[in-house]
C-alpha cells in the first residue's frame, strides 16, 4: 500500500537519506529504529511531501505521491501524521482540534463532524476532556488528542515521529496502549525509542543508520539473530536503556 | 474676577458633542484601514519574500520615526501641493491610519512569530490548504493574541485624534478652542478644557473595560499575557 523507493534526501551539502526502500501493507505495523539524526523523523516528513525527496518515488495505493502534478493537499488526507510535539491547536478545545479537519477539509456538517469527533476521542479515551484546551491537557493526553486527530481523518496509514520522546516517563504508558490498540486495524509507520513497543506490536523493525536502512526484520528475528553485528548491538543497548513498558 | 455659570457650561454640551462624534469617526475609520493594512503587512513580512519585506519593514521604521502631526501636514498640505488635494477629514484618517498600521504591523507580527511552525505543519498534514490554515489556524491565534496590544493601539489612536486639530477638522479639542476663543467665553477656557479632558477620559476608560471583557473572554488558556505577581 505504501511504498518507498530510493529515497534520497540532502539538507544543503549533507546527505541525509542515501536511498531508503521499504514497503507497508495495509493494516501492518511497522517500526523504524535507529540513532537520532539518521534521517528518521526526516523520512516520514519525505513520506507525506513536507519535505518532499530530492530523488526517489513514495507510492501510496498505486498513485505516485512524489510526482509534482498532483494535488498534495487531497493525498495529505490520507495519510495521519503524529508528532513528537503533538502540534495541537491551541485556540481550539480537544473536540474542535480533532473535528476541524472533519469540517474544513472534508467539509463536513459541524454536527456530523462533532459526533465524530466525540467517537475518536472516546476510542482514546479521553471523551471527558473535550472541552478542554490542549494547556489544560496533560502530555499524554495531548498527545491521545493528537491521534484521536489523525484518526478522524479516516487516513490510509498513520505516521508517528517519536510519539512518546517528549513525554514525561509515567505518561508514556498511555499513548503506547492507545497505538497498540490501533494495530491490525490501522496501517502504522512508527519512528521510536520504545523498544517495548516494537517487539510486542510491530510486524517488523526497520534498523536504519547513516541514511540506509541497515536491517529489517520481524522483532523476534531482529532481536534474537540479527545479521548484522550493528543491529544487536544497537537493539541491545537500546532494550536495556529504555527498558520495556509492557510485560510480554 | 472670573465667573462661570453652570447653565451656559452646560449649553456648550450640545457642540463638544458634535466634537465628540468626529473624533470616534476619526478614531474608528482610520483604525479599521490600520488594523487590516497592519494585518498585510505583518503577513507580508512573514511570509513575502525580498524585496517586499524591505519595502514593508522601511514603512513601519519610517512611520513609527515620525511625529504624528509631520505626517498629517505632508498629507495634507504636502500632497496638495503636488496637487492631491484632500479633506482634512481624509487627511487626518489617512495620517492616523498610516502611522497606526506601522505599529499594529508589529504587534501582528510579533503574534504571529509567537505561533509555533508545528500548527501550520499540522494543519497542512490534515490536508489544508496554506490558506487554509492562515485563515482556520494562524489568524484566530494572532487575533486573540494581539488583543492586549491592539487595545492599547485603540486608545492611542482616539486621544491622538485631538492633533487633527492642526488640520483643521472639527474634532472635539478644536470644537472646544472655537467656543472659548469668543472673547465673552474666554473665563470658560479652564472648565471647558477639564471637561474636554474628562470626555477623553471617560471613553478611555470606557474602551478599555470593553476591551478588557473581550480580552478575558477570548484570551487563550494557558497564554496568560498578563503580568505576573
Amino acid at each position: 500500500m505504501l511504498e518507498l523507493k530510493n529515497i534520497h534526501k540532502k539538507y544543503g551539502d549533507t546527505e541525509i537519506l542515501k536511498g531508503v526502500t521499504f514497503s507497508l501493507e495495509k493494516g501492518e505495523t511497522k517500526v523504524i529504529i535507529g540513532p537520532s539524526g539518521t534521517g528518521k523523523s526526516t523520512l516520514l516528513r519525505c513520506i507525506n511531501q513536507l519535505h518532499p525527496p530530492d530523488k526517489g518515488e513514495v507510492w501510496l495505493d498505486g498513485e505516485e505521491i512524489t510526482n509534482r502534478d498532483i494535488n498534495i493537499n487531497k493525498i495529505r488526507q490520507k495519510i495521519g501524521f503524529v508528532f513528537q510535539d503533538f502540534n495541537l491547536f491551541n485556540h481550539l478545545t480537544a473536540l474542535h482540534n480533532v473535528s476541524i479537519g472533519l469540517e474544513k477539509v472534508k467539509r463536513m456538517e459541524k454536527e456530523e463532524a462533532k459526533k465524530r469527533a466525540q467517537a475518536e476521542l472516546k476510542r482514546v479515551g479521553l471523551q471527558n476532556q473535550a472541552d478542554q484546551y490542549p494547556a489544560e491537557l496533560s502530555g499524554g493526553q495531548m498527545q491521545r488528542v493528537g491521534i484521536a486527530r489523525a484518526l478522524a481523518m479516516d487516513p490510509m496509514i498513520i505516521l508517528f515521529d517519536e510519539p512518546t520522546s517528549a513525554l514525561d516517563p509515567e505518561l508514556i504508558g498511555e499513548v503506547l496502549e492507545v497505538m497498540q490498540s490501533l494495530a491490525g486495524k490501522v496501517t502504522m509507520l512508527v519512528v521510536t525509542h520504545e523498544m517495548g513497543f516494537a517487539r510486542n506490536v510491530a510486524d517488523e523493525i526497520i534498523f536504519m543508520e547513516n541514511g540506509y536502512v541497515v536491517e529489517s526484520g520481524s522483532p523476534m528475528r531482529m532481536f534474537a539473530h540479527p545479521t548484522h553485528k550493528r543491529t544487536g548491538e544497537f537493539l541491545g543497548k537500546i532494550a536495556t536503556l529504555y527498558g520495556e513498558h509492557k510485560e510480554e | 474676577m472670573i465667573t462661570v455659570d453652570l447653565v451656559t457650561l452646560i449649553g456648550f454640551l450640545p457642540r463638544l458633542m458634535g466634537g465628540l462624534v468626529n473624533t470616534l469617526l476619526l478614531t474608528l475609520m482610520s483604525l479599521i484601514f490600520a488594523t487590516v493594512f497592519g494585518m498585510l503587512l505583518a503577513m507580508g513580512r512573514v511570509y513575502g519574500k525580498a524585496p517586499l519585506t524591505t519595502i514593508i519593514y522601511a514603512y513601519e521604521k519610517i512611520f513609527r520615526g515620525v511625529p504624528l502631526l509631520v505626517i498629517f501636514f505632508l498629507v495634507y498640505l504636502g500632497l496638495g501641493q503636488i496637487g492631491i488635494n484632500l479633506l482634512p477629514f481624509t487627511a487626518a484618517i489617512l495620517g492616523l491610519a498610516l502611522r497606526s498600521s506601522a505599529y499594529q504591523a508589529q504587534i501582528f507580527r510579533s503574534a504571529i512569530n509567537s505561533i509555533p511552525e508545528g500548527q501550520n505543519i499540522a494543519a497542512r498534514t490534515l490536508g489544508m490548504t496554506k490558506t487554509q490554515s492562515i485563515i482556520h489556524i494562524m489568524i484566530p491565534q494572532v487575533l486573540r493574541l494581539s488583543i492586549p496590544s491592539w487595545s492599547n493601539e485603540f486608545t492611542i489612536v482616539l486621544k491622538d485624534t485631538s492633533i487633527a486639530l492642526a488640520l483643521g477638522v472639527p474634532e472635539l479639542l478644536r470644537v472646544a478652542g472655537q467656543i472659548y476663543a469668543i472673547p465673552k467665553y474666554f473665563d470658560y477656557i479652564l472648565p471647558i478644557l477639564l471637561i474636554v479632558a474628562l470626555i477623553y477620559f471617560i471613553i478611555v476608560l470606557l474602551v478599555n473595560k470593553i476591551l478588557g471583557y473581550l480580552e478575558e473572554k477570548y484570551k487563550m488558556a494557558g497564554f496568560d499575557v498578563s503580568v505576573e505577581r
